[in-house]
C-alpha cells in the first residue's frame, strides 16, 4: 500500500487555508511586504497586525526575554502597542495582498475605542478589501487597555457580548474574538463572545509580566528610559498556559465554536497538540520573531509525517480527540498505579534521578557504591559507560576515584510521581511501568462514596522514610 | 648543533596557547552542556576535587569570580591545572557525557576560563589565619611545596620555604611544554600565594644535614623536593656534544628567550612518555625539520596519553617503534646518528621482554638526540635522613597524611610518587598541610 501525502488543508468557521500554520497578529504581519513573503515561505494564513483608525506611537525599547541556562529566548516579552501605520497604508496592502493569494487565509485584526459607530466604520472598511475574516483583538494587556481597549474589553464578559454584537450587526466575513489570558477563568468571556455572535474564538493574548530587573541599573526590564511597563509574555514558556485555556474553551458545553489556537507554538509537535486539544488552526508569533518565517517548512513536515505514521488522511481525523480526556481530578482512577524502573544499560550514573527523589519527591531512590573493577566485570562492553584506555589508565565515564554509583528505584516506596523520568539525562532510561495497586478501580468521587457507605477501606497514607 | 632558525614571530606563534581562552559566550554554551551530577564523577576523578559542577553553574550564571572561589578553594595551581591537567584521564574521562555524547564537557577549559578571568583582575580569595606561633618549614617550591605552604598560611602557621633553584614553581614553571605553560603565567599564579606572607629563601638547596637542622628548629618539616634529572641509557657516545637530557631541552624554553633555544636539524626523541612528547612538539616549534621519537615497545606500551599521541602526530612527528638504543655515532666530534637495534616483545603488556631481531641493526641520522627517560629520585639525599625509606623510587608515607616514618617530617608530590602531575602534587601538598596542622597544634599540648 503506497502512503499518500495526508491533506492538511484547514477550514475554520468557512475561512480555508492550505494548512493549519496561521502567523498570529503582530510584528510579522505588520506590513503586505511582509505577509507576502510569509505565504510565500508556507504559511497557510496571516492575521493582520491590529488595525485601528489612527496610528499609535511606540516607544523604545520594547521587547524583553527570558533566557534559561543558555537557550535564548524561552519566553519574550513586549510593550509595543498596535499598528503603527495609517489605516489607508494598510487596507491598500491587505487587499493586494488578497488578490495575489486568493488561497491563503487573510484575517485582520481589530481594536478601536468602544463606540458602536467607530466599530462599524472599521469592520466594512476593513471587509471592503476582501479579507477572509476579522479577528477582534480583546486581549492586548498593555498600553491599550489603558484606554479602555484590549485587554479592558476582553476582562468584563459583557463588554465583550456588546462589541462582538456590534460587530456583527455588520460583519458580512467570519469574526473571531481573541481572548485574553489575564482573567481568573477564560470561559465566561468565552461564552460572552458566544453570546455577542462570535463565529470563532482566538486565544491566546500574552500575559501581563514583568521580565525582570537589570541588575546593574535595576531598571525593569524592557526600559524605557528607566522605568517599565506591565507587558505581554508569549514565546514556548507559555504554551502549557495556552492549551489549558484553548482544551476548557473547547470542552465548553456553552460555547461551541471552532478555534484558532496561539501561545508558545515552536515545533510540529507543539501545533498538534494544539490540534488534539481543540484547536482547527494554530497561530505562531514569537518563534518567526526568533528565527523567521522558514521555521513552517519543518512545521508542515512533521505535521505531515506524523499524520502519515499514526494513519491520519485528513486533519479532522485527529482533531480535538484529547479533548475529552481531560477532565476533574475527582474522576480519576485512584487504582492506577505506576513507578519507576531503571534500565541499568541505559544510565550514564550522573545522580540526577537520585538528588532529585531524595531532596524534591519521595526517598525512594537507593545509591550504592562499587568499585570501578566491579563496575567493569558487571558492565562488561554492555552500558554505555565508555570505557577507554589512554597511556595505560583506564577512564571509564561515569566513574571517579575509583568508584561508580548504582541507581535503583526502591520500588515499595515509589509513588509514581514522575519526576526522576523528567530529569533523566537519557531518552528512554527511566521508564514509568504499570503496576497492580491492589485497589479496586474508582475514581475520588466514587471512592468517597463507598467509604461513606462503608463499602471501601480507608486508603492508606504512602510510606515514607 | 644551533639556535633555532625560525624568527621571533614565528616562534612567538608556535609557542602560543595550544588551546586558547573561551570567550564568555563560548564559556556559557559549554557550561550549559554540564548536567550538574550529584556526586559528581568528575569531581571525583580530579585528585583536588574540585566542585567542578559547582563552579561550571557558577560560570553559567555569570559568575566567574565566585567559579574561580570554587576552584582556588580546592586547588590553588587551578590555572596551571587548567592548563596542563591531562584532564582525558582525569575529570573529563570520568565526564558522564563521554558516555552520552561521545564528548565530554570541556572542563580544563572552562577552568581556566574562570580563573583566568578572577586572574586578570587580581582578585584576592584567601587571607592568612590567625598567627598560631608555630613554624613550619617546607623543601621545595614546586606545586607540592607551595600547596603546602599556602594551607599552612591559611591556618595560621608561619612558612619558610627551602628552594634550590633561583626560581620558584619546580617544573610547573620551567618543566611544562611552553605551548601549555608559559613561565609567565607560572609565575603570576605564584603571586597571590607567596602575598599570603610565606618567606621564600631561592637558591638554598637543603641536605641531609639541613633536613635535620630544620627538624630541630621547626615545628614541623614538608618535603617537596621532586625529582632529579632523568636516567642515563648507559649506551656508548652519550657524552658526545648533541646528545640532551630531556629536562634541559625542555628548560631552555622557559629560561632563556625562544630564539636562544638550540635544536638540530633532524632530531631523535628517545622514549615514549609524555615527557618525550614534550621535547618532540617543542623540536618541532623550535624549527626542526624532522622529529622522530624512537621507542622500544610498540603504540600500545607508550605510556603517554592519547590526545599527546595525537598532538605529536598533528606536529608530523615520525614514529619508530620496537627501536632499542645501542650507540650514540659521531662525526668530526659531534653527534651524526643514533644506532638502534630492532626488538620483538614477547610476552603481554609493560611486563613482556624485549628480544633482539637478528640483523635487526639500523641507523637513524640526526644532529639532535633526546633522552626523554624518566627523571631519577633523590635517592642518596633522601636515605641519608634517618628513618626514611625509599622504594622503588618511592619516598614512602602515609597516603592519607604524607607523614614519613620520621615525627615531624612530611613529604608529597613527584618525590613520593615517582612522578605524577600538577594536580596530584597539590593534593599531596594539601593534605599534608592538613596533617601538620593537626600535628603541631597537638604538640603544644
Ligand atoms: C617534561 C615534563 C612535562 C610535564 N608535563 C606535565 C603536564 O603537562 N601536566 C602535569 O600536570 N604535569 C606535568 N609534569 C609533571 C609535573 O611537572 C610534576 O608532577 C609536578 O611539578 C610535581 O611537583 P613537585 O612539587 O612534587 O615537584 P617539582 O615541580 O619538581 O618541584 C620540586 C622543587 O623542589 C626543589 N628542590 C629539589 N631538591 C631540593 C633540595 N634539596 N633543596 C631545596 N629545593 C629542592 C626543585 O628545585 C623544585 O623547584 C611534567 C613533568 C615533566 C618532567
Ligand atoms: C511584539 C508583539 C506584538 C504583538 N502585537 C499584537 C497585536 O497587535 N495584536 C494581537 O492580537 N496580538 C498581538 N501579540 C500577541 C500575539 O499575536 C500572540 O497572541 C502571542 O504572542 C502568543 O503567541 P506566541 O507564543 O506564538 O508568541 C503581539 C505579540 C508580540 C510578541
Ligand atoms: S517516580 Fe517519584 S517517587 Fe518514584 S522514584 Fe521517581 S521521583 Fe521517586
Ligand atoms: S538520571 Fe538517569 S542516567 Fe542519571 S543516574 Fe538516574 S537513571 Fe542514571
Ligand atoms: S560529569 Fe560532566 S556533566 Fe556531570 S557534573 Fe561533571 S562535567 Fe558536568
Amino acid at each position: 500500500m503506497t502512503i499518500r501525502k495526508p491533506d492538511i488543508s484547514s477550514n475554520i468557521c468557512g475561512i480555508k487555508s492550505p494548512n493549519p500554520f496561521w502567523l498570529a497578529s503582530a510584528p510579522p504581519t505588520n506590513s503586505g511586504y511582509q505577509v507576502r513573503r510569509a505565504f510565500e515561505a508556507g504559511w497557510g494564513g496571516a492575521v493582520w497586525k491590529t488595525l485601528t483608525h489612527e496610528p499609535i506611537v511606540n516607544v523604545s525599547s520594547r521587547y524583553g526575554a527570558v533566557d534559561y541556562d543558555g537557550r535564548k529566548v524561552l519566553g519574550l516579552n513586549n510593550i509595543e502597542l498596535i499598528t503603527d501605520r495609517t489605516l489607508d497604508v494598510n487596507l491598500k496592502e491587505v487587499r493586494e495582498v488578497k488578490k495575489d493569494f486568493p488561497n491563503h487565509a487573510v484575517i485582520v485584526s481589530l481594536m478601536v475605542d468602544s463606540k458602536r459607530e467607530v466599530w462599524h466604520d472599521i469592520v466594512k472598511k476593513v471587509e471592503d478589501t476582501g479579507c477572509d475574516g476579522l479577528e477582534l483583538n480583546f486581549g492586548c494587556p498593555h498600553g491599550m487597555s489603558e484606554r479602555g481597549m484590549g485587554s479592558a474589553v476582553g476582562q468584563v464578559p459583557e463588554y465583550t457580548e456588546m462589541v462582538t454584537s456590534w460587530v456583527k450587526e455588520v460583519a458580512k466575513t467570519p469574526v473571531l474574538v481573541k481572548l485574553t489570558p489575564n482573567i481568573t477563568d477564560v470561559r465566561h468571556v468565552g461564552r460572552a463572545a458566544k453570546r455577542g455572535g462570535a463565529d470563532g474564538i482566538s486565544l491566546i493574548n500574552t500575559i501581563n509580566s514583568i521580565m525582570g530587573v537589570d541588575l546593574n541599573t535595576l531598571a525593569p526590564r524592557p526600559q524605557v528610559a528607566g522605568r517599565g511597563s506591565h507587558g505581554g509574555y508569549c514565546g514556548p514558556a507559555v504554551k502549557p498556559i495556552a492549551l489549558n485555556m484553548v482544551q476548557s474553551i473547547a470542552a465548553d458545553k456553552e460555547i461551541q465554536l471552532p478555534i484558532s489556537g496561539i501561545g508558545g507554538i515552536q515545533a510540529w509537535q507543539d501545533a498538534v497538540e494544539f490540534l488534539l486539544l481543540g484547536a482547527t488552526t494554530v497561530q505562531v508569533c514569537t518563534a518567526v520573531m526568533h528565527y523567521g518565517y522558514r521555521i513552517v517548512e519543518t512545521m508542515i513536515s512533521g505535521l505531515e509525517n506524523w499524520m502519515r505514521e499514526k494513519g491520519y488522511a485528513k486533519i479532522s481525523d485527529f482533531q480535538g480527540a484529547t479533548v475529552a480526556k481531560v477532565g476533574d481530578w475527582a474522576d480519576l482512577d485512584l487504582s492506577y498505579k505506576v513507578v519507576a524502573e531503571i534500565d541499568q544499560n541505559k544510565c550514564i550514573h550522573c545522580g540526577l534521578c537520585y538528588i532529585a527523589c531524595e531532596d524534591g519527591a519521595h526517598q525512594s531512590i537507593r545509591m550504592t557504591t562499587i568499585t570501578e573493577e566491579e563496575f567493569a566485570k558487571r558492565n562488561g562492553n554492555g552500558g554505555p559507560a565508555s570505557v577507554e584506555f589512554s597511556g595505560g589508565k583506564r577512564v571509564i565515564s561515569g566513574s571517579g576515584d575509583g568508584r561508580v554509583n548504582i541507581f535503583e528505584i526502591k520500588q515499595d516506596t515509589c509513588v509514581g510521581c514522575n519526576m526522576c523520568s523528567l530529569v533523566c539525562p537519557v531518552s528512554n532510561c527511566i521508564t514509568m511501568v504499570e503496576r497492580e495497586s491492589g485497589l479496586p478501580k474508582m475514581s475520588w468521587r466514587q471512592y468517597t462514596e463507598k467509604l461513606a457507605k462503608g463499602e471501601v477501606e480507608k486508603i492508606q497514607p504512602p510510606v515514607h522514610v | 648543533m644551533a639556535k633555532t632558525q625560525l624568527g621571533q614571530e614565528q616562534l612567538e606563534e608556535n609557542f602560543a596557547d595550544l588551546h586558547p581562552n573561551y570567550t564568555r559566550d563560548e564559556a556559557v554554551v559549554e557550561a550549559s552542556r554540564c548536567l550538574f551530577c550529584f556526586d559528581a564523577p568528575c569531581t571525583r576523578a580530579c585528585p583536588t576535587h574540585i566542585d567542578v559542577p559547582k563552579f561550571i553553574r557558577q560560570i553559567l550564571h555569570d559568575n566567574p569570580i565566585g567559579s574561580a572561589e570554587t576552584i582556588f578553594s580546592s586547588n590553588i595551581f587551578g590555572g596551571s591545572c587548567a592548563r596542563a591537567c591531562p584532564t582525558e584521564v582525569l575529570c573529563e574521562g570520568a565526564c558522564v557525557d563521554r558516555a552520552m555524547l561521545k564528548e565530554p564537557v570541556q572542563i580544563g577549559r572552562l577552568q581556566r576560563y574562570a580563573t583566568d578571568y578572577a586572574a586578570a583582575r587580581e582578585i584576592r580569595f584567601f587571607e592568612p589565619g590567625k598567627d598560631t606561633g608555630k613554624k613550619v618549614a617546607v623543601v621545595g617550591a614546586g606545586p607540592a611545596g607551595l600547596s603546602c605552604a599556602h594551607e599552612l598560611r591559611k591556618a595560621g602557621h608561619a612558612v619558610t620555604v627551602f628552594e634550590a633553584r633561583d626560581i620558584p614553581g619546580g617544573l610547573n614553571t620551567i618543566g611544562i611544554a611552553a605551548y601549555k605553560i608559559s613561565t609567565e603565567f607560572a609565575l603570576s599564579e605564584l603571586k597571590p600565594i607567596l602575598e599570603m606572607g610565606i618567606d621564600l629563601k631561592l637558591s638554598s638547596p637543603v641536605n641531609a644535614a639541613g633536613i635535620a637542622d630544620l627538624l630541630k628548629n621547626y615545628d614541623a618539616v614538608f618535603l617537596g623536593i621532586g625529582l632529579g634529572a632523568t636516567s642515563r641509557l648507559e649506551i656508548p657516545g652519550e657524552e658526545t656534544p648533541g646528545v640532551w637530557e630531556g629536562l634541559d631541552f625542555v628548560f631552555q624554553s622557559h629560561t632563556g628567550p625562544y630564539d636562544e633555544c638550540e635544536v638540530g636539524k633532524h632530531v631523535v626523541v628517545i622514549g615514549a612518555g609524555n615527557t618525550a612528547v614534550d621535547c618532540a612538539t617543542e623540536a618541532v616549534r623550535l624549527g626542526a625539520e624532522k622529529v622522530t621519537i624512537a621507542y622500544r615497545r610498540s603504540q600500545k606500551e607508550m605510556t603517554a596519553y592519547d590526545y599527546e599521541y595525537e598532538l605529536a602526530k598533528a606536529d608530523g612527528i615520525h614514529f619508530e617503534w620496537h627501536a632499542s638504543p645501542v650507540q650514540f655515532l659521531e662525526k668530526d666530534g659531534r653527534l651524526c646518528g643514533v644506532k638502534f637495534q630492532r626488538v620483538a616483545l614477547v610476552g603481554e603488556g609493560r611486563e613482556a621482554k624485549l628480544q633482539p631481531v637478528p640483523g635487526g641493526d639500523f641507523v637513524i641520522e640526526c644532529d639532535m638526540a633526546v633522552k626523554a627517560l624518566g627523571q631519577l629520585p633523590f635517592t642518596e639525599l633522601l636515605t641519608a635522613v634517618k628513618g626514611l625509606k625509599v622504594e622503588k623510587g618511592r619516598l614512602i608515607v602515609d597516603r592519607k597524611t604524607g607523614a614519613t616514618g620520621v615525627a615531624g617530617l612530611y613529604a608529597g608530590g613527584d618525590c613520593i610518587s615517582k612522578g605524577a602531575e600538577i594536580v596530584n602534587a597539590v593534593q599531596e601538598g594539601k593534605i599534608a598541610a592538613w596533617a601538620i596542622n593537626d600535628y603541631v597544634k597537638s604538640k603544644g599540648k
